[in-house]
């Protein structure tokens, strides 16, 4: 029986997922790895949006893998966790901004 | 000052206690595949030069700097320095030897006395020159401060390291201070022309990652750091070279107080790319030891692994054509230039 959901020796085993459907995980990988590359964005640009998204859906293998992936690729410290401010802001906003429909809601019960 | 593991009496000194830990110091890593196996595989084994294109000298292991990455050790307190008859010896040998390059590299390769003469000696050769500084030593006494000018006078290429584009990560990796003084040699280098548009006067910069990661895409560094130099010192440059860092000295000693020594080796061994094998620079490359010794390579010189016992093993008995036929030693540590893109002197390899 397993003691934790998460171990970091499990991110290499990522691509094992084909075990249990190899069409859609070769689909996916595919795909996957055509996301990454160099195109309109650099590939440090996208390792920074990746990196930002990871924090987002606090998935603790991509953060893992996209830290070093920046790291890598020639991000900065700084550039680092300005991306992942951006995830807090988003994140944050997301909640906020529906503060407008708490405030509509409240003002169409209201006198 | 911060001391050389030799200094320390450190047992990662120990050149044997080194290719132990590479091979045997856990169980993960006696059971990674050999670099040999990986060359069977591409029928690659045995390694064999395709011809002595670069001469690479070590002149000594003495710096001005102790960075945390260095794979020679070196350092203030390192007393090894290459002699004048070693000198001699390599003149003989580069008088009679069809290889282009002479590659000077330390420690500081300009803290060697016989440092200057040994330049203009190779200059009249018809050589090309590249010196390997580690640019702060250009910001110290007069006599060094004089050497821009030198280099210039000579045509030496000069291919300098810097890790990264800021302050904080350049001077965790080489210690404080460095980042600015860098700067400062770099500006007084552009001044005389070297990596200037227009100018035949090459300067090269060399990035290695400053931890246990991976160097990324090597052009598209190159374009981060131009961008940062120029817009926040109005530095230019002409090439960056990105290079691994080899899992020996002490930077193997990081790897292990980090408890990445695993972890690295794992990624470098899955990154093998049998493009980069084909292209490793042992096979255009021989490396003269500061005693004169020969080796296969400058991570070789400092796992005391010389050249196989076949070939001439000194400068004194240089013959180029017994070494072109040499079998090349290889271990564990090869896995740091066959990695990814591949990792030599002068960057990625494929």
């Amino acid at each position: 029986m397993r003691e934790t959901y998460y171990k970091p020796e499990d991110l290499k085993k990522f691509e094992d997922v084909g075990e249990f459907g190899p069409e859609l995980a070769e689909k996916f990988f595919d795909y996957y790895g055509a996301v990454f590359e160099e195109g309109a964005l650099s590939a440090r640009e996208k390792a920074l949006i990746a990196l930002a998204v990871s924090h987002t859906v606090q998935c603790p293998y991509c953060i893992d893998a996209y830290t070093t992936d920046s790291l890598e690729k020639g991000a900065s410290e700084e550039q680092m966790m300005e991306a992942v401010h951006v995830a807090s802001a988003i994140r944050g906003g997301s909640s906020l901004v529906h503060g407008v429909q708490m405030m509509n809601k409240t003002k169409d019960l209201s006198m | 000052m911060i001391k050389s593991l030799k200094t320390q009496h450190h047992k990662l000194s120990d050149p044997a206690y080194q290719l132990h830990v590479l091979n045997d110091h856990s169980e993960s890593l006696r059971n990674q595949p050999k670099f040999r196996e990986k060359l069977e595989e591409i029928n690659l084994y045995p390694l064999k030069p395709t011809g002595i294109e670069i001469f690479q000298m070590n002149v000594g292991y003495m710096c001005n700097m102790t960075c945390k990455h260095c794979h020679v050790d070196a350092g203030p307190d390192r007393t090894e320095v290459m002699s004048k008859e070693t000198f001699k010896q390599c003149l003989e040998a580069l008088r009679n030897s069809k290889a282009e390059t002479v590659d000077l590299t330390g420690g500081a390769p300009e803290m060697n006395p016989h440092f200057r003469w040994f330049v203009e000696k190779v200059s009249a050769l018809g050589k090309h020159i590249i010196v390997r500084s580690n640019l702060t030593i250009l910001t110290t006494a007069p006599k060094y401060q004089a050497m821009p000018k030198f280099f210039a006078e000579h045509g030496v290429e000069v291919t300098c390291s810097l890790p990264f584009y800021n302050k904080s990560r350049t001077d965790r990796q080489r210690g404080e201070g460095t980042y600015d003084r860098s700067v400062e040699a770099l500006k007084k280098l552009n001044a005389i022309g070297y990596g200037k548009e227009g100018s035949d006067l090459e300067l090269n910069l060399v990035y290695n990652p400053a931890g246990a990661f991976l160097p990324g895409g090597q052009e598209s560094l190159e374009k981060d750091f131009k961008r940062q130099l120029k817009r926040k010192h109005g530095i230019t440059f002409n090439n960056l070279f990105t290079i691994t860092n080899l899992p020996i000295s002490r930077y193997l000693n990081f790897l292990l107080e980090s408890g990445n020594l695993e972890e690295y080796m794992d990624r470098l061994i899955t990154s093998f790319n049998p493009a980069a094998a084909q292209g490793v620079m042992c096979r255009n490359t021989i490396s003269v030891g500061w005693d004169g010794t020969l080796y296969d390579c400058d991570f070789n010189q400092m796992l005391e692994m010389p050249v196989e016992e076949q070939a001439p093993r000194h400068i004194s008995e240089w013959n180029e054509l017994k070494l072109n036929n040499r079998e090349i030693k290889i271990n564990q540590h090869c896995f740091g230039c066959t990695a990814g893109a591949g990792s030599s002197c002068g960057g990625a390899t494929t």
